[in-house]
């Protein structure tokens, strides 16, 4: 009993922390359809920002995140207006390999910055320590990381599935040149998506630096598991996202908690089985043929 | 009969001028750095690796992070059969060769009914996976330290494995010029043009009625075959394998090797490898983050400046040069 309780804690928490960062991704990727292997670059520039600023200038935890988070936003604008906009109309090949090529500099620029050892992330001592939430002790920081990322998955599925901005972005996603003869400035409407794709990824970055450390090779570390998020939600659906990113987290803590030499494999495997089975995603529906 | 034209598919398979200018530079490279031949070695491994990509990337199409597998696989299926005595050294390579291609057709079928980002998460999903287990899985593979002390007989009984890599230079180099001969009958074939076709337009293909996954699931077996053998020299000349030729670093390196010299033509893999191996080679006596910040910054470049890599920057100065005389 303790054992389930254990893996469903630690399994939902994790999930929903990496469904921040996948979710930054299901914006870029899955709506704007740029297959954006930089993602996980701007999640570790995210942390970087946060730590320098609370460990340089001495900023407090609550205000430090947030800077962080605006500026990958802002850096995330500069990013799509120099780099992106370039991509939007090229192959899978060429986004795969530019976006190769901006992990590459962003890795070599932090790593001259900022040394190449893991960054520790100080957390306030009211965020350390446990709880008891009844079944059992449970860390206070992941319970508060879990209803932060609850929070923000719960906007972001209002504002896409419910909102006109969410219409318009998918309308402009589809048929670029309706939607611009419809008066839509779509390069405005892009920029500002970019941005928040970004802004997620910096806060998951963030966030998640207690169990995904902050290192410069962050970016490639842990893209799979992201890139794998996203691969299995299908194209850029807030709710299967949020469906596969807690399967991946449960799957993957059972896996390093029931069979802890063969844990790191549990994933891949359900990868492979699941996208040669399913290639559009997990909750696609089928399509007629 | 009307001539063929000079890049017509057909005449593909002719020699041309440049390529026996490449091997002979290859030649004369034994000849003026002979205190450089282990780097030269392994310099022309790559090459044969990276072209046995661009057969799958360039002409199939088929975009797999996951291409350090058969590389890996050949490598190891080397070592393997050295320590346990087989020791003649060219069927070592063809054992290597098959095995690496009986891989390819077990997972192709499976694989390449995928396109576009699936196919990339699931190639990629597949190589971490074969390099994880590999780790794990000390007894075989000797796990971090990897294989050493494996010996091969001389070459036909002739040539001995002398030091400083004169022998595996010349022998590696005789691989590459042979396997790029088959390759390039390969790409000039009929099934060459069909891959080409299933690059442009799969559906297409499939509507004027060409199996479209048998095609792709021979170039796969191709492919990995190739880099197979790359993988058995790799180990031949090396005299040990280690992990790093299963790692995710080699099938991103192939990848940027290849665009950076240039997709497609089977002779980006000839200045692309050289190119980057040197300048990582040279580079990384400094710090080696600076060499991860030139090939990233170079590597966007080349994507957003304009196709084609450094060979194509070489035929638009070869025309400029030819338009400049005329």
């Amino acid at each position: 009993m303790s054992a389930v309780a254990f893996i469903l804690l630690y399994g939902l928490s994790y999930g929903l922390v990496l469904c921040l960062i996948a979710l930054g991704l299901v914006v870029t990727m899955g709506l704007m359809r740029v297959i954006n292997l930089a993602h996980g670059a701007f999640a570790a520039i995210g942390g970087y920002v946060a730590i320098s600023l609370m460990q340089q200038l001495g900023w407090p935890y609550v205000l430090a995140v947030p800077a962080a988070v605006l500026a990958v936003a802002a850096l995330g604008v500069v990013a799509e207006r120099l780099l992106y906009v370039h991509l939007y109309q090229r192959s899978d090949l060429d986004q795969v390999l530019v976006t190769i090529g901006v992990n590459f500099v962003v890795i070599a620029v932090l790593s001259m910055w900022f040394g190449p050892n893991i960054v520790r992330m100080e957390l306030p001592s009211y965020l350390k320590g446990n709880i008891d939430l009844g079944i059992r002790e449970f860390e206070i920081y992941r319970v508060v990381a879990a209803a932060v990322c609850l929070v923000v998955i719960g906007a972001l599925w209002w504002i896409f599935e419910r909102t006109s901005t969410g219409a318009r972005l998918r309308a402009a996603v589809d048929n670029r040149g309706m939607a611009q003869a419809m008066g839509m400035n779509v390069p405005l409407l892009f920029s500002a998506t970019f941005a928040l794709g970004c802004g997620l990824a910096a806060l998951g970055g963030v966030l998640a630096a207690p169990m995904l450390p902050i290192e410069p090779m962050w970016p490639l570390k842990y893209l799979v598991l992201v890139l794998v998020i996203v691969a299995l939600a299908g194209h850029g659906q807030v709710s299967a996202s949020v469906a596969v990113a807690v399967i991946v987290g449960i799957v993957e803590t059972a896996g390093r908690y029931l069979f802890p030499q063969f844990g790191g494999f549990t994933i891949y495997v359900l990868l492979i089985g699941l996208m040669v089975w399913r290639p559009d995603g997990l909750l696609a529906r089928r399509r007629t043929a | 009969m009307t001539p063929l034209p000079r890049d017509s598919i057909l005449s593909r398979h002719h020699w041309r001028l440049g390529e026996l200018l490449w091997l002979g530079a290859a030649v004369a490279c034994y000849f003026a750095f002979p205190e450089y031949l282990a780097l030269g070695t392994s310099v022309l491994v790559m090459v044969l690796l990276v072209q046995s990509y661009d057969l799958l990337l360039g002409f199939a199409g088929v975009l797999s992070l996951g291409h350090a597998v058969f590389f890996g696989l050949g490598a190891f299926v080397a070592g393997w059969l050295a320590l346990a005595g087989w020791t003649e050294p060219v069927s070592v390579v063809l054992a290597a060769a098959v095995a690496a291609a009986v891989l390819a057709a077990l997972i192709g079928p499976f694989l390449l009914r995928l396109t576009g980002l699936p196919l990339l998460m699931v190639t990629l999903a597949f190589g971490v996976l074969v390099f994880e287990a590999a780790h794990k899985a000390t007894g075989i593979t000797g796990g971090d330290d990897g294989l050493s002390g494996i010996q091969f007989k001389p070459i036909f009984g002739i040539f001995e494995w002398g030091l400083g890599g004169a022998t595996s230079y010349l022998y590696v180099l005789a691989w590459l010029a042979v396997l790029f001969l088959l390759m390039k009958r390969v790409a000039a074939s009929p099934f060459g043009v069909m891959l080409q076709g299933i690059r442009e337009n799969p559906a297409r293909m499939r509507l004027i009625g060409n199996r479209v996954l048998p095609h792709l699931t021979l170039a796969y077996v191709i492919s990995g075959a190739v880099a197979g053998v790359a993988g058995a020299l790799f180990t031949q000349a090396n005299a040990f394998v280690g992990l790093g030729v299963l790692s995710l670093d080699t099938s991103v390196d192939v990848l940027v090797m290849l665009v950076l010299g240039g997709i497609g033509s089977l002779y980006g893999a000839l200045i692309g490898a050289p190119a980057y191996m040197l300048l990582k080679h040279f580079s990384s006596q400094w710090n080696p983050f600076y060499w991860m910040l030139i090939i990233g910054v170079l590597l966007i470049a080349v994507v957003l400046l304009g196709r084609g890599g450094l060979l194509g920057m070489l035929q638009w100065a070869a025309r400029g040069f030819r338009r400049g005389r005329a």
